[in-house]
């Protein structure tokens, strides 16, 4: 067994294991944390796989974007987690059994009889100083230059899609909110009115003699 | 050596327990977005593997391109599923069932 081997077994099996206790776990945050764990581990997997930007990728948007989302919502929502696992038993026979199934379908398919060492030879590894992140680079903008900025205004899409769902229009009494359109429409005349008032002419205000005054 | 099989069988396990979650999680839909997010990680693999034994990179940017619908499906998904919680105050599965279906 090569170090490359116990490397790849031992990060599939944390993976595996995490994926099942993800599964299989009461609380919804704990779920999410063992989500991590089984993110990393596959990130290695990749990485055994020469895909280093893309196992670097999944560290830093999975989990430091994704599941962090996931985890503020969890925390945020607030569920019961007494009543969540009720039913859980129910279905669980149903499930082993499909899962169970599926699989030994696949194994016939994809497993060593047809994809082994014999069938597909290792490829040779790399040189160290090779960027796996340049090989992907190049074909992302010339290829997949449209994929790419199709890709960008999904994005931008979700981020709309998501505000719009989650914004909330409260009472006048609790936030005051600008309306743009009114501010843009107005008039002079819907500020300030002029008045026209008839002239008057002040009378002259006596200048008060202090001799007198302080006579009385 | 690890072999092609290696991978596509550590996918297919991964994918394989992502679809049990589906089958077992019927009170908690966030645990059901959280296998979905694993069901895609497996298919991945299976393109990454893929893309290092036939020596072609075009698998690896289609991960990227996955990885990026991923990110904004898991956002619009957690969007509505705070908007449910707001209006219902339960993200029960089984009491989300207004539509009769």
């Amino acid at each position: 067994m090569t170090f490359l081997e116990v490397i790849f077994y031992l990060l599939a099996s944390i993976a595996i294991i995490s994926g099942l206790m993800m599964i299989s776990i009461k609380n919804p945050v704990q779920a999410a944390l063992w989500l991590v764990l089984g993110f990393i581990a596959t990130a290695g997997i990749w990485i055994t796989a020469q895909a280093e930007f893309l196992g670097l990728v999944l560290i830093l948007v999975y989990v430091g974007a994704l599941m962090v989302l996931f985890l503020f919502v969890v925390m945020m929502l607030d569920v019961n987690i007494t009543q969540i696992k009720e039913r859980f038993t129910a279905y669980l026979p149903l499930g082993i059994l499909t899962s169970i199934a599926i699989f030994a379908i696949m194994y016939m398919v994809i497993g060593p009889d047809r994809y082994g060492v014999d069938q597909m030879p290792v490829p040779k590894s790399m040189p160290a100083d090779f960027s796996n992140t340049k090989l992907l680079a190049i074909p992302l903008y010339t290829e997949h230059a449209y994929a790419f900025v199709l890709a960008a205004v999904l994005l931008l899409v979700g981020i709309v899609a998501a505000i719009t769902l989650t914004l909330r229009r409260r009472a006048p009494s609790v936030v005051l909110y600008q309306d743009i359109d009114k501010q843009v429409k107005v008039q002079r005349n819907d500020r300030f009115k002029i008045i026209k008032m008839d002239a008057v002419v002040e009378e002259d205000v006596k200048p008060i003699d202090e001799d007198e005054e302080g006579k009385k | 050596m690890i072999a092609l099989s290696d991978y596509l069988l550590f996918g297919s396990i991964l994918f394989m327990i992502s679809m049990a979650g589906i089958f077992l999680n019927r009170k908690n839909v966030i645990i059901l977005l959280m296998s979905i997010e694993l069901l895609l990680l497996a298919v991945n693999t299976n393109l990454i593997a893929f893309s290092y034994y036939l020596n072609d990179v075009t698998g690896q940017i289609f991960v990227f391109f996955i990885l990026t619908v991923a990110a904004a499906e898991a956002a619009i998904g957690l969007a509505i599923i705070v908007l449910v919680f707001r209006n219902r105050k339960s993200i029960n599965v089984d009491d989300l069932d207004s539509l009769k279906g």
